[in-house]
């Protein structure tokens, strides 16, 4: 695997977290009723950094939550068939009936695992609404799923790897594309 | 019947079949047969269409009924029906029609005992042109399945843009799109990237003319072609495999550097001849659906030398 091309680096991706921030703001007036829930592993820490920076806009403690979708899978390879991404824990300790649920994940690829996310929420409760923020939109959907707030729209072929690595995690804030 | 009036009307089944029949088309074959008029209303000026139209219906051997707006009966007020259904009494049997109005064919399409083409529809869409430009792509790499195709230019007064990226995603490309500021279309669910992403990341760079006549303020050429066109740097940042697309004319110096009309990535020309080849498919896939014609002779022709 070698790498190509840095696509995003921590300046740039905290402007665009900045600016989904404002976005969900925006977009939900002023960001009452909603909870932002992380697609775990780094999603969490994206979101964690959302609800920060939302704390800093409008001064608004959200609430926020996990969900943890395994991927029977190396989760770099799209989904096969009977290779669904499958619901594995959810942390979500507020009743998320009548809000607005924010998913966040690093990246949005097939949207499998997404829609793994969606049925874990309606599975507990009955939101008035779900939208979507990721970090990184590498096209190449397979259900019609699309996302509410992005970081980055970034073209790949189906040979091409995108690598989030993120502070919390992976001591730096990177999105990189390798070649397999 | 059908007539061929939108891309969005045909499955991807029937296109894929209409790219394969204009393929065989271009490897030399093509049927004859019976006498087939073939007429040509274009209300709005063209060169490419009209021409390729022309080309593919002398190819075919049909009888070409040209019509012009400056010497015809519509100088005497007559209505685009009344103009169309003159030539379907004088007989007619197949009719191309460009007109300025975006609607035109709604309420007449019901009307015509003939086959029907649309060769432009104001801003709204110029099916035969994406035809050729899937056509193009598809000979690239012979797949549309996760190739990335960027649309760039002036999204917002582009019949070639909407029509382009529904049928590219139903056949299951990746569209994105990349436009001046304010020449967006919202109401279209594509993702926007900036040109040098675009350039960067994707298979296709699909560059739509600037239309000079919708929009009322100047762009300078070159700050345009520096901000948002394809220089020959951002040529050279594209993939390997990546190709350059344009609906033509091209405004030279504007949204593509001049010497990249005719470079390597370039399949602007490719584009044209292929035209003449999806137009011959097409053309005869109505006439046979409608019973006019049926495959006969088959007789060997000239393939264009590109």
């Amino acid at each position: 695997m070698k790498k190509k091309t840095e696509v995003l680096d921590q300046s740039a991706m905290n402007r665009a977290l900045t600016r989904i921030a404002h976005e969900i703001l925006e977009k939900n007036k002023g960001g009452e009723d909603i909870v932002i829930v992380g697609i775990k592993t780094r999603g969490v820490p994206l979101a964690e950094r959302l609800q920060e920076k939302i704390k800093n806009i409008e001064d608004l403690e959200v609430p926020i939550g996990e969900l943890d979708i395994t991927l029977y899978r190396d989760d770099l390879e799209k989904a096969v068939e009977a290779n669904e991404p499958e619901l594995k824990d959810t942390k979500i300790h507020t009743d998320v009936t009548d809000k607005k649920v924010i998913l966040v994940d690093d990246v949005l690829y097939t949207g499998r695992t997404v829609r793994a996310a969606m049925d874990a929420v309606m599975d507990i409760g009955r939101p008035s609404q779900i939208q979507l923020a990721v970090l990184v939109d590498r096209g190449h959907r397979e259900l019609p799923i699309r996302a509410d707030y992005v970081g980055k729209n970034i073209p790949t072929s189906d040979k091409e790897i995108i690598v989030v690595q993120l502070q919390e995690i992976d001591d730096l804030d990177q999105v990189s594309i390798y070649e397999k | 019947m059908k007539h061929f009036l939108s891309v969005n009307q045909f499955s991807v089944d029937e296109i894929l079949s209409i790219l394969e029949t204009a393929s065989n088309y271009k490897k030399g074959y093509f049927p004859i047969q019976k006498q087939i008029f073939a007429a040509n209303l274009f209300y709005e000026p063209s060169t490419r269409t009209t021409m390729s139209f022309n080309v593919a219906q002398r190819k075919l051997g049909f009888d070409v009924l040209d019509f012009s707006v400056d010497t015809s009966s519509v100088q005497k007020g007559e209505s685009l029906y009344d103009t169309v259904k003159t030539f379907e009494a004088i007989g007619a049997n197949i009719l191309i029609v460009r007109h300025q109005d975006d609607h035109w064919y709604e309420e007449l399409h019901s009307k015509l005992s003939i086959p029907l083409i649309n060769a432009g529809a104001g801003k709204a869409e110029h099916p035969t042109q994406c035809m050729l430009d899937l056509l193009t792509i598809y000979e690239e790499f012979e797949t549309f399945k996760g190739i990335n195709v960027a649309i760039c230019g002036d999204i917002k007064h582009s019949r070639v843009a909407k029509s382009n990226a529904d049928a590219l995603k139903r056949l299951g490309a990746n569209v994105y799109f990349s436009a001046v500021p304010g020449f967006e279309d919202e109401t279209l669910p594509y993702p926007y990237l900036s040109m040098n992403d675009a350039v960067q990341t994707c298979d296709v760079v699909m560059l739509l003319r600037i239309q000079h006549e919708r929009h009322m303020y100047a762009t300078t050429n070159e700050c345009y072609l520096t901000h948002y066109g394809l220089t020959d740097s951002r040529e050279k940042l594209m993939k390997k495999h990546a190709i350059i697309m344009h609906p033509a004319p091209v405004n030279r110096n504007i949204e593509i550097a001049s010497n990249l009309v005719e470079s390597k990535k370039s399949r602007i020309f490719k584009q044209m001849t292929n035209g003449v080849y999806v137009r011959m498919a097409i053309m005869t896939q109505l006439l046979k659906e409608w019973g006019i014609i049926n495959e006969v002779i088959i007789k060997e022709c000239e393939p264009i030398v590109t």
